[in-house]
């Protein structure tokens, strides 16, 4: 792989029997996991193009072994790799040669479920779908829904802020948490929030969340959950243009309608998708948009005559509006295939998720076509139109030598026009290794330093998942020297009160 | 209390380079900053001691407003009323409904300023429903205690690229850095609204009321329950639990009936407050109106929902004469009003204690706030936490320093 990873320090890899060991003094036998093949497993996450054996895997079952391991890993002065579901598409869980793997599985338990306060309280290694399986015969579930919620785990949702269809309406990770508990490097646990609102002091929830695995080890979760709405349903509507489409999303959003989805597609992610799994869409169409609507029955009524409205005035050649559940599941079919079914042309294909401003989709999607053409390579867009997150999926053929470089150049590429346009380079999947070398096309070196000493603040020397989201490290010590430019007295031309 | 109030020297830069160049003064001098707006909450978290404030007025403008984007992007010292003007004109709002410090601490209505809004973190009673000001606050320019100009976040709805400052920045209390500019999402103002009032019951029985509706589909955006003597103060003849329901009229009539149906009982009555009446009242419970007479000192505690009644029973249990109080969140936020010499701190937190939760002590004379930490105090391990935090944005301890952990 062409990817620079810290350094491997020799003096680690030199002491691997003394740390598994230690290790196996903390946890029972099978849950350290030393053999090669079985480490083989954790060799990558869902950035597949990425792979690294792991020095050891440890599977901790308790707090207690958890905060025993970091405080081992500070004593000895080995790295450690938090791992969920292991879904990253960014490369978050990427192993380490010289760094444990702490793989949190084994915290697979909904703890409690408050209906009143309207909050479970769930071990990290639960599946995100598995939340809304908790509750749902209450008729409750968890809103974020990123696409890999059968297997992604909450407690990685939480360290890469995980989206899904439903953001615009519904929110982020973040602003679904109300508590979490977190052990530090050095192995202090720490309690942050609980069934109320707000942080009594830093909003250090909101710090961790997104925070991919630098800061601590997230060890519970308490999420709220909602109230289903009364009534869902779905229209589906075709466009012979890509500015039809983008226009009738500006409108309903400036009608003051905040539909609980609203995803586009291009016409390569429609026809991939309609040849994937036949899903009655419109294959002619320029761009298809999926708008669902969500509340009592009066207000969806009342809202899909008003999408549908806004529809027709953007010239829309097809309005289909879901009169029973499965036809809505089935306007979502094709949506939620789109991945696999531009896998299947593809042969492979890399995922990017830039987030842009909304008006600027047209331009940015011309420019990609362009782009496409420079590099030699196929695109087709998915795009979370609510909310600007575009995920264009490049396709190319890891068999072809040179292709998967050509895929990385033309994702890069794809990133730096978003940030150009106003937009930035990752919307919900998380900068990991993937755009780390790019965190430079958006923020300066001052922005990235001042995010480094918040890292310094919870992990001085640097030894929670290095190597990810920052693309130079800086000592801690270094950071903190101050260059203050003397003798400026305070300036005597300032308007003063 | 405007900024002519101060009695120290206020500098208002006017430009970013101006600002840089007050705060790396004030580190080569080692002179702590009274970082400030417009002085609107200057009487919310401890005296500063500064001989000097900073005050970002001088950097106000909406440089960027796209409704139909749902994002604007204003000057810290921007006034509040000046964008809420901007966004009534099309029709937007900020959905976490801003606090008007007026009520509480004086001065004209929506004098504050913007930057002051996120730096202060106090959102209304929509806060339930539609997130506080932290869940809208999408990036923002700022110069840190190292005389630093950095940036976090952006202008787009979903964002995870980097740590998420914003998070960290709003409820600082200008303690990390000093705001130069914020980003942030706001959103269509409902059609219409309507607040189904209902009375006839108990605290208890109200208080259920109010958690059986939040979690029910008719998605009420503010659940308030006000004691008789708050509720007299509104012109309501007895106690009553308050439900808002905002939207498309056809939507919001049917969800209050629907509302109405749910709860129905014996004891219990009906009314509906018509779209004017609505707002009136909602505006005062976001303010904290019913606890803001002169001579109180004002608790806002935010606890488990079903944890309220108790909080408030064991304050009263413990001999501390409760001068008002009222209930909003859906019982989540407490608002409590004590004689303003005996804040009984000790008896609020430790009632607080036994829930989960934290309680602020959001008004009081200054002198009883040199005693009393204002805002709640964290265990050991967070407290070393937070401050290493502090630490990593200002290092000299120039910005406010003492405003949110009493300097000991």
């Amino acid at each position: 792989m062409s990817l620079m990873m810290p350094k491997a320090e020799q003096e680690i890899l030199d002491r691997r029997g003394e740390l598994v060991e230690r290790l196996r003094a903390i946890l029972p036998e099978d849950n350290v996991i030393e053999d090669e093949a079985a480490r083989r497993a954790y060799e990558c996450d869902a950035l597949t193009m990425y792979r690294q054996l792991p020095l050891v895997v440890a599977l901790p079952e308790t707090v207690e072994q958890v905060s025993q391991i970091m405080a081992l890993a500070d004593e000895m002065k080995v790295k450690v790799v938090p791992r969920g579901g292991g879904t990253s598409l960014s490369g978050g869980s990427l192993p380490l040669e010289d760094g444990i793997l702490l793989a949190m599985g084994k915290f697979n338990r909904v703890l409690e479920v408050d209906y009143e306060n309207r909050c479970a309280r769930v071990q990290p290694g639960v599946t995100n779908l598995a939340i809304t399986k908790a509750v749902e015969h209450k008729g409750f579930y968890y809103a974020p829904d990123p696409s890999s919620q059968i297997a992604c785990s909450i407690g990685g949702n939480v360290g890469e802020n995980a989206g899904g269809v439903h953001c615009l309406k519904y929110g982020l990770t973040t602003n679904n948490l109300l508590g979490l508990e977190v052990v530090l490097m050095g192995g202090e646990v720490v309690r942050l929030g609980g069934k109320h609102l707000d942080s009594e002091a830093y909003d250090l929830i909101g710090i961790m969340t997104g925070s991919e695995g630098l800061l601590g080890v997230i060890t519970e979760v308490t999420v709220r959950i909602l109230q289903k709405p009364e009534v869902v349903r779905g229209l589906l509507l075709g466009f012979p243009t890509v500015e039809d489409g983008g226009n009738c999303v500006a409108d309903v959003i400036a009608a003051g309608i905040i539909p609980g989805g609203m995803e586009m597609m291009d016409n390569a992610s429609i026809r991939a998708a309609e040849n994937f799994q036949p899903c009655n869409y419109p294959v002619d169409a320029a761009s298809l948009v999926i708008v669902e609507l969500d509340g009592t029955t009066a207000e969806v009524d009342h809202l899909i005559a008003r999408v549908s409205e806004i529809a027709k005035a953007h010239n829309a050649s097809d309005i289909r509006v879901s009169q029973s559940e499965s036809e809505r599941q089935q306007f979502w079919a094709g949506r939620k295939n789109a991945f696999p079914a531009v896998g299947a042309i593809g042969p492979d294909y890399l995922c990017m998720d830039g987030t842009i401003p909304r008006k600027e989709l047209v331009g940015v999607l011309k420019r990609m076509d362009e782009l496409a053409e420079k590099h030699g390579l196929r695109v087709a867009n998915v795009f979370h139109a609510g909310d600007g997150n575009l995920h264009p999926l490049i396709l190319y053929d890891a068999a072809i030598p040179g292709d998967i470089e050509k895929a990385e150049a033309f994702g890069a590429d794809i990133l730096k026009l978003c940030v150009e346009v106003g937009g930035v380079l990752t919307g919900e999947h998380g900068v990991g290794v993937e755009k780390r070398d790019l965190m430079g096309e958006m923020f300066s070196e001052t922005d990235l330093k001042q995010q480094q000493r918040l890292k310094c603040a919870f992990d001085p020397n640097h030894r929670l998942n290095p190597g990810k989201v920052f693309p130079t490290l800086h000592r801690c010590a270094e950071l903190g020297h101050v260059h203050v430019h003397r003798g400026q007295v305070p300036f005597p031309h300032l308007p003063r009160f | 209390m405007s900024a002519t109030d101060f009695k120290t020297d206020v500098l208002a830069p006017t430009t970013e380079d101006e600002l840089v160049g007050v705060v790396e003064a004030a580190i080569a001098n080692r002179a702590p900053l009274h970082v400030t707006g417009a002085g609107s909450k200057r009487a919310y978290g401890h005296d500063v001691a500064a001989d000097r404030a900073l005050s970002t007025l001088g950097l106000a403008g909406v440089s960027l407003y796209e409704a139909a984007e749902l994002v604007m992007t204003a000057g810290a010292g921007t006034p509040v009323r000046d964008v809420l003007n901007l966004l009534d004109q099309q029709g937007q709002q900020l959905a976490f409904d801003p606090v008007d410090p007026a009520a509480l601490y004086g001065g004209e209505p929506l004098s504050g300023t913007i930057g002051g809004v996120f730096a202060t973190n106090l959102s209304g009673s929509r806060r339930l429903t539609a997130g506080a000001a932290r869940d809208h606050l999408l990036g923002f320019r700022a110069v840190s205690g190292r005389g630093d100009v950095f940036k976090s976040g952006g202008r787009v709805m979903k964002n995870v690229t980097g740590y998420d400052l914003s998070k960290l920045v709003t409820g600082s209390h200008g303690t990390l850095a000093v705001l130069s500019e914020v980003t942030f999402k706001v959103l269509p103002k409902p059609d219409t609204e309507r607040t189904l009032v209902m009375s006839g019951d108990g605290a208890a029985a109200s208080l259920a009321a109010l958690r059986k509706a939040s979690g029910s589909p008719f998605d009420a955006s503010c659940l308030a329950y006000l004691p008789a003597a708050e509720a007299s103060a509104f012109g309501l003849p007895s106690a009553v639990a308050v439900f808002r329901l905002e939207g498309p009229e056809v939507s919001v009539l049917s969800r209050r009936d629907s509302v109405a149906d749910m709860l129905a009982g014996a004891a219990r009555s009906f009314d509906t407050l018509d779209e004017p009446a609505s707002q009136a009242l909602w505006a005062k419970v976001r303010d904290g109106v019913p606890v803001a007479a002169a001579d109180l000192a004002v608790w806002r505690i935010s606890t488990a929902p079903t944890a309220a009644l108790d909080v408030v029973s064991r304050i009263a249990a413990s001999g501390t004469e409760i001068a008002a109080h009222f209930y909003d969140w859906a019982g989540g936020l407490i608002w409590l009003g004590l004689p303003e010499q005996q804040p009984a701190a000790d008896a609020v937190r430790s009632a607080v204690g036994a829930h989960g939760g934290h309680a602020t002590l959001v008004r009081a004379p200054s002198d009883v706030r040199a005693n009393v930490p204002v805002f709640e105090p964290q265990p050991k391990p967070l407290a070393a936490l937070n401050a290493r935090v502090k630490e990593a944005f200002d290092p000299f301890h120039i910005l406010n320093p003492g405003r949110v952990v009493p300097r000991s």
